[in-house]
């Protein structure tokens, strides 16, 4: 048993390609029985305990079982594929012949020995990624593994697609995956096809305005590996290539698996058809759809109306392109600007004006507010945080609106309506999120007025079989209302979510999300609920010690995205943190504590100013939705004395 | 002292660590813990497994997820004087497919199929012949552990 594999693994890659091909051909042309490949025995999940009295007995019974389904599986694995060959072969001996450009060969492929050992090595046959170039490659070196009636590959260049899939989920970003995932892990055996017009594999955007910049790796636009504050190294991405099957291989894969298809947009979805059309006609059942379309970055009007010239130095960001790009410039530019005071614009200002030190790159940050991020945070902190920007070498003005945009003398001139001039070589618009609504139309699905993006239920549900999730979806939260939130930790919670409900769990949106945003090593914050400046607030403050910084946050829990910290608690051993924490001790008043937004004297927003590990407190007074008569009673739960 | 000001709409409260020494007043309502909206941690209330507890990671919805549940289930669920032994096979057919995705599943100790074939591989056994609770995958997925504190 053990042999063979060897065997096996030896001839993998050739083999693998070639009976990847074949599998997928046969299985597309619909010769065999069922969608599905052979019944593999279930992975029965116990849902009752085995054992008891007579254990020895269990145990024969057991291993005579596995060994009698394994024998069954041979025999009816072989019996099909022979009767596939058959029919394979008569059916190219008819067939105009597509492929004329390579012989045509019957490729004599031999399915792996079809044994149980087969469930394990079948799949990576499946998983591994194999360029459809290696079709080609097989033919001059037959692997002959004859030991099982052949099955023909006939080798054409065009992937073809999944005309089905199970679970089709547009959009390849945080809420599609953390939905990929949950899938999988309620539904055995999933099939999960992810489609989107990005070339890249999911993976999460926090770090392509913070971490990734901080890196000392002159190679990270190409890793994007970022080494957080502890040490502790990770990809943007949430999975390495081997996690994902090719969307080919969906079908075909006993054990179900995640597929991407990038570089295809949807276009056009029919509910009633349950189907989607992609950009390049081809058309994609499913049987539940979510939506997971994000937004695309808003621009200012007027710089739109500016030109080509002033579009070529204008950069919008949000992709890992755009990073690039934004890296890139920043490198070969003497002067940048940020137009935009909230989460993205501030943590682009302190990232860059962190490369202004060193580069002497001119960083200039404006908005029209009063000061950073004054549209979430009260005034009194919104001024004391531009302070800080200010001190990361951005230079901030405030109260700027925008009236024109020129191109002079190949530099930007950007006039602002109270006759102020900046001239900059680039600008980065950190405007806002246009949620993508584009396939409402087609879907006769609602888009929601006030917010943006389509309007779903409290259980994230479009329609019957539709969901949306991350950005896009303007849903209805149980304790706060309707509303539509453009963060990571939504994304993820909400793409969860999703996941659940397309399992069929009908839970609706109860774990609340949380966001972070940090600017420079010394402020950082984590918020929850609705979080909106113009509601009243009562913040409650302490003096920081040097330990209150966002390093020293990550440092203790050794995790560096920070809701991971709230999830990953249980699991991971917090790392100590050795080395003194190098922030100076904060003299400004405020150093920590906790801002309580209020509506209808309830508290619906919290902020932990540099105070971390705390959400669960704080996400607990937000779900009991009490009015408070003393809110510095209720701060006291914090603790923010302490680390 | 704590000290207090007004800032428009905005109330500023600047408290010592002895103002706060107190306990504190506020009253939170009592957590239901059989809640089905609530995030569930690694067990269920009924007993089950929740696969999609965050703390598993990515490791029951990889390509080895059918593998680990049934490992994971059958340890779970066992109740042999030591706690899945009857189990072994499953784990070995997990460690099989978690050994063909090292990207995925980084092993402490990289054994190659040869020393696989002849033995349990030096690294797993230790765990194995102990307890299989112990699996051995990446920092990023970190270790269910088997005794949960539902979080």
């Amino acid at each position: 048993m053990l042999k063979c594999r060897t065997v096996w693994r030896k001839l993998a890659p050739l083999a693998k390609s070639s009976s990847t091909l074949c599998r997928q051909n046969v299985r597309r042309a619909g010769l065999n029985n069922g969608r599905t490949p052979v019944c593999v025995p279930a992975a029965h999940m116990s849902s009752g305990p085995v054992g008891g009295g007579g254990d020895n007995l269990k145990y024969a019974l057991l291993v005579g079982a596995v060994s009698v389904g394994g024998l069954v599986y041979a025999v009816v694995t072989m019996k099909s594929d022979q009767k596939r060959y058959e029919q394979r072969i008569e059916e190219l001996s008819t067939r105009p012949q597509k492929t004329s450009t390579k012989p045509t060969a019957a490729q004599i492929q031999s399915e792996p020995p079809a044994v149980p050992e087969d469930q394990p090595a079948a799949a990576p046959s499946i998983e591994e990624p194999s360029s459809p170039a290696e079709v080609e490659a097989p033919k001059d070196e037959t692997a002959p593994e004859t030991t099982t009636p052949p099955v023909v590959d006939s080798t054409p260049v065009s992937l073809k697609l999944p005309a089905h899939a199970p679970y089709l989920l547009i959009g390849g970003g945080t809420a599609s995956f953390a939905a990929a995932r949950s899938i999988r892990a309620r539904d055995p055996g999933a099939k999960v096809l992810i489609v989107t017009d990005e070339p890249d594999l999911p993976y999460m955007r926090p770090p392509l305005s913070k971490e990734l910049w901080f890196s000392d790796d002159p190679a990270v636009t190409d890793t994007l590996r970022f080494k957080q504050w502890n040490g502790k190294e990770r990809s943007i991405y949430f999975q390495p290539p081997s996690f994902y099957i090719r969307p080919e291989d969906l079908d075909g894969a006993e054990n179900g698996g995640v597929a991407v298809l990038n570089n295809r947009k949807v276009v056009y979805m029919d509910v009633r058809g349950n189907k989607v059309k992609l950009d390049d006609d081809t058309e994609i059942s499913y049987d539940k759809c979510l939506i997971a379309t994000g937004g695309i970055p808003r621009n200012l009007q007027l710089i739109e109306r500016a030109g080509e010239e002033v579009m070529k130095k204008t950069t919008l960001f949000r992709k890992i392109e755009d990073f690039k790009s934004l890296d890139k410039v920043s490198r070969n530019v003497k002067s940048v600007t940020i137009i935009g005071g909230g989460f993205l614009g501030s943590e682009l200002a302190c990232a860059l004006g962190r490369r202004s030190t060193e580069s002497g790159l001119e960083v200039i940050q404006m908005f029209p507010e009063k000061g950073n991020m004054g549209k979430v945070l009260p005034e009194y902190l919104s001024n004391w945080t531009t302070e800080k920007v200010k001190k990361e070498g951005v230079k901030v003005l405030t109260e700027a609106l925008v009236k024109s945009v020129t191109c002079k003398d190949d530099q930007l001139e950007i006039k602002l309506k109270d006759g102020r001039v900046v001239t900059t070589d680039h600008i980065v618009a950190a405007v806002g999120l246009e949620p993508n609504v584009d396939l409402a139309k087609s879907a006769g699905l609602e888009v929601d007025s006030d917010f943006g993006g389509y309007r779903v239920n409290a259980e994230l549900q479009a329609r019957s079989n539709i969901w949306v999730a991350g950005d896009a979806a303007c849903f209805y939260d149980i304790r706060l209302g309707r509303r539509r939130v453009e963060h990571h930790d939504h994304a993820v919670v909400s793409g969860r979510l999703a996941g659940e409900n397309m399992t069929g769990a009908s839970k609706p949106y109860w774990h609340q999300s949380m966001f972070w945003s940090d600017l420079g090593p010394d402020v950082g914050y984590e918020a929850i609920g609705i979080v909106d400046s113009s509601l009243p607030t009562v913040g409650v403050f302490a003096k920081a010690t040097a330990k209150d910084t966002p390093k020293a946050a990550t440092e203790m829990s050794g995790t560096g995205i920070r809701s991971e910290s709230e999830t990953e608690d249980t699991a991971v051993s917090p790392v100590a943190s050795d080395t003194p924490s190098p922030a100076a001790e904060n003299k400004d008043d405020f150093g920590k504590g906790v801002i309580f937004y209020l509506r209808d004297k309830v508290v619906v927003g919290i902020i932990l100013w540099n105070v971390f590990n705390r959400m669960p407190i704080a996400r607990k007074i937000i779900k009991d939705g009490e009015e408070h008569a003393d809110l510095n009673e209720v701060a006291k739960l914090f603790n923010i004395h302490e680390d | 002292m704590s000290y207090c000001r007004e800032d428009g709409k905005d109330r500023i409260i600047f408290v010592t660590k002895e103002d706060h020494d107190a306990p504190s007043n506020a009253e939170l309502i009592a957590d239901d813990p059989n809640d089905p909206y609530e995030e569930q941690g690694l067990i269920l209330p009924d007993g089950g497994i929740n696969w999609n507890c965050p703390c598993l990671g990515g490791m029951a919805s990889g390509p080895c997820g059918t593998q680990f549940k049934e490992a994971f289930s059958c340890f779970h669920y066992s109740k042999e004087e030591v706690k899945g032994s009857e189990c072994i096979d499953k784990f070995r057919s997990m460690q099989e497919c978690m050994q063909r995705f090292p990207e995925l599943y980084p092993q402490e100790d990289d054994k190659e199929d040869s020393s696989q074939e002849s033995a349990p591989a030096d690294g797993s056994a230790s765990e194995r012949d102990s307890s299989p609770s112990a699996v051995e995958v990446s920092p990023e997925n970190p270790p269910p552990t088997v005794n949960p504190t539902a979080s």
